[in-house]
């Protein structure tokens, strides 16, 4: 061994874990200080990039909450509306990196009605954002926050207790038809993870990709499926209950609440972001249409628990972790709507199915072991199909 | 719950029955324009607006940093250098350079032009009927440019690619010579390929050829209206008269009442097909092109497509502030719209 050697090999070990990190910064300061020798200023123009984030409309003004997500500082010099230049306040001063500001157009807008924004930059480049139907935005008191609330008890709490209602009839169904319905669970997760990551994706491309845009998607589903895999491995070591193949019944109706909670959570946030941006339709025809789809989801709650006796405070706790979260979601979708973060909880919602899905699975074998028997394979298939067709009440 | 969009929600809600959830706080009553209560203009809440559209807080371009004002340009007529030739004919010359210059076409909002003699539009050529005219032309731009004269001259002054001297490259010189012939309004521009580039960059100006009997006594403006595609999508950001958008709400032009108002009117506007002039509280004998001594029309209202021009004659009878401005509403909301201070 060489001195060298023998001298590292007696270091503590943190210090040989922080020395890069100390290099790397030296480094970068390194850099700075001498303005990247070797480099050339960048070739061309400085690029200027704004995503819109958010629109508040008030009487007589657009306001706009807008990201600078491109790598130069934005100057806005003037604003228009519909080919005309208006007064507007905010964005004095150049926008840097990363930096989100509010700007206030005045402009005598009238509802229903549709408007081009723009932003003239000093550069010369323009932003545009687009209000396809212009509404008041409603102001965000507590009548409002009651509101929403109420909007995600319809769409969320009460049919998923509803759906809660077959607890007794899957206790008094033969073992085989139990699987069956646990495979029709499965077919209706499976559509839902499916859903929330396109509706994700989408969202995501709507706003400012400075933080990852689709990325996101797939970072909040990699993020929900690793830590519900924790907190399950968890739970089951903890109740030292783990049957073979698979977590007890309560374990897995909690995954599924938590599950379809969080999934709840995005729709709350489209939900409400529709509903402030004036898009949402407040009718009886959507709220039945969601009561029908997502009573289906109180099912996939209970039948993990077909065959133990749980509580009434364990069903009201099971229930309300998958349905209340519409409540938040919506109430975060109006207040502070960022597709950015909307994206990240669709694809949240979207990981934590996956890993329900996959705790699941194994209670579909039947005695000879086999996982896609005839019986589970029709289950799922029914479990999609009911979830496309209770889906076309809402989206037709 | 599950695939809900925003999209696919109207759609429900158009089907949908009676509302069972009461929208919160006040319903909207159908149609209705959002507008300040107690104030009689339009909307211009923390501002003490005009009432028309401008940009922000009125601030103007920094005149002196472009290095032209249109102020000034308004009322500037360039009438050259004369000398004698042999016969006693007039000789009028002019020297136009070329010059790539930032200037400033709205408030913090810098457009790289390409200029003749540094300003937009070039400078305003005027002589009279029958004189010979002798333009150098240098170029000092880093492209290649040319001045292509509108009106009556032999092929090698025409200005264009292939014909005479062809197009100028850098650091090249030439001389364009020919008769001041019709008498009337005409402009002058570049006419190198891509010729919509270089017409939208800034390299055009007016070119007044007046009758020999000249015309009758009048305050003489210039109006050469252009616009400015500030983001390169070949469709202009801002419109105005004479390069500056609002420069003349800003600060209006003074005129004074009773007295013969004659504007040279000249459309250099690219990328859109037409343009037009329309005058406030008074109507205005037209010339088209300035070639005939009679007025076309009695209108207060013109169209013009690009190189159209052509010259409107009027007084004020009584005092105040008239507006001026294209019928395209487009065009004054981004800028083309002025004032008349009639004293």
């Amino acid at each position: 061994m060489t001195a060298l050697g023998a001298r590292v090999s007696q270091a503590p070990a943190w210090l040989l874990g922080v020395v890069p990190l100390v290099l790397v910064a030296g480094f970068v300061a390194l850099f700075a200080m001498f303005g990247g020798p070797g480099l050339d200023d960048r070739r061309g123009p400085p690029a200027e990039e704004l995503a819109v984030e958010r629109t508040v409309l008030e009487p007589g003004v657009f306001e706009l909450t807008v990201r600078n997500d491109g790598p130069d500082a934005v100057t806005v010099a003037q604003a228009f509306v519909n080919d005309a230049f208006v007064q507007f306040s905010g964005a004095e001063e150049p926008i840097g990196r990363l930096e989100a500001v509010t700007v206030r157009l005045q402009q005598p807008w009238v509802e229903g009605e549709a408007y081009e924004v723009g932003l003239l930059m000093s550069s010369g480049g323009t932003i545009t954002h687009e209000i396809p139907v212009a509404v008041e935005t409603p102001a965000t008191g507590l009548s409002f926050f009651g509101l929403l609330a109420l909007l995600g008890i319809y769409v969320g709490v009460i049919p998923v207790a509803l759906g809660m209602l077959w607890l007794p009839w899957v206790r008094r169904i033969p073992t085989g038809w139990l699987r069956l319905v646990m495979a029709l669970t499965i077919g209706l997760l499976a559509f839902l993870a499916v859903d929330a990551t396109l509706e994700g994706f989408e969202l995501a491309g709507e706003g400012s990709q400075a933080f990852g845009g689709g990325a996101l998607v797939l970072v909040g589903a990699a993020v929900a499926y690793l830590a519900l895999t924790g907190v399950s491995s968890w739970l089951t070591a903890r109740r030292r209950a783990a049957a073979a193949g698979g977590a007890s019944g309560a374990t897995l109706a909690l995954l599924v609440a938590v599950g379809i909670g969080l999934h709840n959570l995005g729709e709350g946030v489209a939900i409400g972001a529709a509903y402030s941006a004036g898009a949402l339709a407040l009718g009886a025809f959507l709220v039945i249409g969601f009561a029908l789809h997502n009573t289906t989801e109180g099912l996939a709650i209970v039948a993990p628990v077909a065959r133990t006796q749980p509580s009434l405070r364990l069903l009201a706790v099971l229930g309300l972790l998958a349905g209340a979260p519409a409540v938040l979601g919506a109430w975060i979708g109006a207040a502070a709507f960022n597709s950015s973060l909307a994206a990240f909880l669709f694809g949240f919602g979207a990981g934590a199915i996956a890993q329900v899905i996959v705790q699941l699975a194994p209670t579909l074998r039947d005695e000879e072991g086999r996982l896609l028997h005839p019986a589970a394979v029709s289950g799922i298939l029914l479990g999609m199909a009911t979830m496309f067709a209770t889906g076309l009440l809402v989206s037709v | 719950m599950a695939h809900l969009t925003r999209r696919r929600l109207i759609a429900a809600g158009g089907l949908g029955g009676a509302a069972i959830l009461a929208r919160g706080g006040t319903e909207a009553a159908g149609q209705h324009a959002h507008q300040d209560a107690g104030t009689d203009g339009p909307v211009h809440a923390g501002h003490e607006g005009s009432g028309h559209a401008d940009f922000r807080d009125g601030r103007t371009v920094d005149h002196a940093a472009n290095g032209f004002d249109p102020h000034e340009l308004v009322r500037d007529f360039d009438w050259g250098r004369t000398t004698r030739m042999a016969g006693g004919r007039v000789l009028r010359e002019w020297e136009l350079v070329a010059i790539d210059r930032e200037i400033e076409v709205a408030p913090g909002v810098r457009f790289a032009a390409w200029t003749y003699n540094g300003r937009i539009p070039g400078p305003t050529l005027r002589c009279r009927e029958g004189e010979r005219l002798r333009i150098t032309f240098a170029n000092a731009s880093e492209h290649p440019h040319t001045i292509h004269f509108h009106g009556i001259h032999p092929s090698d002054m025409d200005g264009v690619p292939g014909q005479g001297a062809g197009q100028i490259g850098h650091g090249g010189k030439t001389v364009y010579e020919f008769d001041a012939l019709p008498a009337g309004l005409h402009l002058y521009h570049c006419h190198v390929r891509p010729l919509a580039e270089h017409i939208a960059k800034g390299l055009y100006g007016a070119f007044i050829v007046d009758p020999r009997d000249g015309r009758e006594d009048a305050d003489e403006l210039v109006m050469v209206m252009n616009g400015f595609d500030t983001n390169f999508d070949r469709a202009n950001e801002v419109y105005a008269a004479n390069t500056i958008p609002f420069a003349y709400m800003h600060r209006p032009i003074e005129v004074a009442h009773g007295e013969l108002i004659r504007v040279y009117v000249v459309n250099v506007l690219e990328y859109d097909l037409i343009n037009s002039l329309h005058l406030h509280g008074n109507l205005f004998d037209w010339y088209p092109t300035g070639t005939s001594p009679r007025a076309a029309e009695f209108t207060d209202t013109v169209m013009l497509c690009q190189g159209q021009r052509g010259i409107a004659e009027w007084r004020f009878s009584t005092p105040g502030r008239f507006m001026f401005h294209a019928h395209q509403s487009e065009f004054t909301e981004l800028g083309w719209q002025g004032f008349f201070d009639v004293r």
